[in-house]
């Protein structure tokens, strides 16, 4: 609606601090200023005023950028001028050029919020009357008679369960959670090598059910996919199992509440299962990767559907995997790797580093094969059972690391073709030579779960190195 | 009913169609790329058909890609493309 000049001043019923300043309101209509009073929810209100205008589908409210009622704007030439919000008597009574304006109100209240900043309410306005940011995406208007879910499965945009459907409205409040611009190319992602912008994020991460916040992590292991060193080419066509596995360091993790206790491979944690999800969802959707067409792994992995985690920091004996890999402590930061499982060791007897490290190489040395050794890469989460116990002994990552590769330095005539019955192995002939299962880049260590149970995980990795993936670290961008 | 009105998640593109090169009635006088992708044993499988091929008096060059783990350097695939007219490569192991 045009506006006259003069005032508006936009209420609410539900706002009792508009309720309380009905006097004034009656005092300012009846003085011939020429006021126009909007009212977000009773065009009845303010009572014995009249000529309210209902904005009740808050349009009016939106375009004004109204965040707080009562607020006074002052209308000149059809524009809004200066305005005043909440109420402070005397701020009023200069506004308006009414001094001695209600005498027997309170000097001053609090606003209330707008009704256009109720939850979910910001997006549909968006939509409906504008001010949003730009989308690029192609709408698809579904069928009054379809199933949405059916359709999307038609589609072939799933992983094989339900997803969100990703309206204007979800993917507007999806990109709330980060400053980025919505057209950002955030990476390019292979196989089909296309670009990844904050918006298809965005509306994956809808999909896969992201809440808002966790949509900086989201975008950070994009980013980490799209690194040239992560292969997420070769890690989406292989024949082996490898997906994209997300480990979330620094405050974000807590802030958004991940889990890194009892249960953090597990289901029930609205975070870990929907950031994972989202980046497979964008390896498919965006990359192109679908199983039986790039994807050609023998038998693929649930790492696929979903994984993510944070790192148990809080009482880590140990400085956190992002740390180690440069990124400053107290940084929030996604670690990439591309992996599976996790493959359990129980060691329940160990009270001494010596004993469960050996444990814990014995498990590891299988990691691809009993015989692979060199671009062969691991993660280990310990858990915090046996991270105490390392940590008692002053052993850190560093010293732990050292010690499997020294257990795990084998004689190749162990590891040759042909040696313990095994046609697979090294290529022939053995020299006698040690060879170190894991280079130190290879092997790295994560604390993870409840505080009870005596068995880390290893989550074993593809071929490691310039010639398969190598893990990579983003720190995440918050503002 | 009230239409649902959904954002495209993927990156909208189509596929592109690009028709198959004509297949080859024989191999008389063309030059043969072998290629062996670094998976193991491809080696054994491009070294048969490569003596089949000599002793029909059939041209063959060998190529070996780095890696499998990557898509073959631009540099490597202009060379096939530009040297040879049939290509036989070495899949999976």
């Amino acid at each position: 609606m045009e506006l006259p000049d003069g005032y508006v001043i936009i209420v609410s019923r539900e706002c009792e601090t508009c309720r309380e300043l009905v006097p004034a309101f009656r005092e300012l209509a009846g003085n011939g200023i020429g006021v126009v009073f909007v009212s977000q929810d009773d065009a009845g209100f303010p009572d014995g005023v009249s000529g309210v205008v209902d904005d009740s589908d808050l349009e009016l409210s939106w375009r004004l950028a109204v965040e707080v009622t009562p607020t006074a704007i002052r209308i000149e030439g059809g524009v809004p001028g200066r305005r005043i919000i909440g109420w402070r008597k005397s701020e009023w009574a200069e506004f308006f050029g009414v001094p001695g304006l209600a005498p027997d109100l309170p000097d001053h209240r609090p606003g209330c919020g707008s009704l256009t900043l109720l939850p979910g309410v910001p997006e549909r306005l968006a939509v409906r009357y504008g001010g949003g940011p730009v989308l690029a995406s192609r709408r698809i208007e579904f069928g009054a008679m379809e199933d949405e879910h059916e359709a999307m499965f038609a589609r072939g945009w799933t992983d094989g369960l339900p997803v969100v459907p990703p309206t204007m409205e979800r993917v507007y409040a999806m990109l709330g959670g980060t400053r980025r611009a919505a057209d950002e190319v955030i990476g390019i992602i292979p196989p089909d090598y296309r670009e990844c912008t904050v918006e298809k994020a965005a509306v994956n991460a809808v999909m896969a059910g992201c809440r808002p916040e966790y949509l900086p992590v989201v975008l950070a292991a994009v980013q980490a996919l799209a690194a040239e060193p992560f292969n997420a080419h070769g890690v989406a066509a292989t024949t082996w199992y490898s997906g994209p596995v997300v480990v979330v360091n620094g405050p974000i993790a807590t802030r958004i509440g991940m889990n890194s206790e009892h249960n953090a491979f597990g289901p029930g944690n609205r975070a870990n299962a929907s950031i994972g999800r989202a980046l497979n969802l964008i390896v498919r959707n965006v990359g192109g990767s679908r199983p039986g067409e790039v994807d050609r792994s023998t038998q693929g992995h649930p790492t696929k559907y979903t994984m993510a985690f944070a790192e148990r920091e809080y009482d880590s004996p140990w400085t956190s995997l992002a740390t180690e890999r440069g990124v400053p402590q107290g940084g929030s930061a996604v670690t990439l790797f591309a992996g599976q499982g996790p493959t359990p060791i129980s060691d329940q007897k160990s009270r001494g580093p010596d004993s469960l490290t050996h444990s814990l190489a014995a498990g590891l040395r299988t990691v691809r094969h009993s015989k692979a050794a060199g671009p062969v890469a691991a993660l280990v989460a310990v858990a915090p059972e046996h991270a105490r116990i390392f940590g008692a002994a002053g052993w850190d990552k560093e010293r732990l690391r050292g010690e499997i590769i020294d257990l795990l330095s084998i004689p190749d005539t162990e590891l040759v073709a042909g040696a313990g019955g095994m046609d697979e192995g090294l290529a022939a002939p053995a020299t006698g030579a040690v060879v170190a299962k894991f280079k130190p880049e290879n092997l790295w260590f994560v604390h993870v779960g409840g505080g009870a149970g005596g068995s880390s995980g290893i989550i074993s990795g593809w071929v490691a190195g310039p010639k398969g993936s190598t893990m990579v670290t983003i720190p995440i961008e918050e503002d | 009913m009230e239409k649902l009105t959904v954002l495209d998640p993927t990156a909208e593109t189509l596929p592109s169609h690009r028709p198959s090169a004509p297949r080859l009635q024989d191999l008389t006088g063309r030059v043969v790329a072998l290629v062996d992708i670094s998976k193991p044993r491809g080696d054994v499988f491009l070294d048969r058909i490569e003596s089949i091929l000599l002793a029909r008096g059939i041209e063959v060059l060998r190529f070996t890609k780095p890696t499998h783990t990557r898509p073959a350097p631009a540099d490597l695939r202009h060379e096939i493309t530009t040297r040879s007219t049939a290509v036989i490569q070495a899949l999976a192991d």
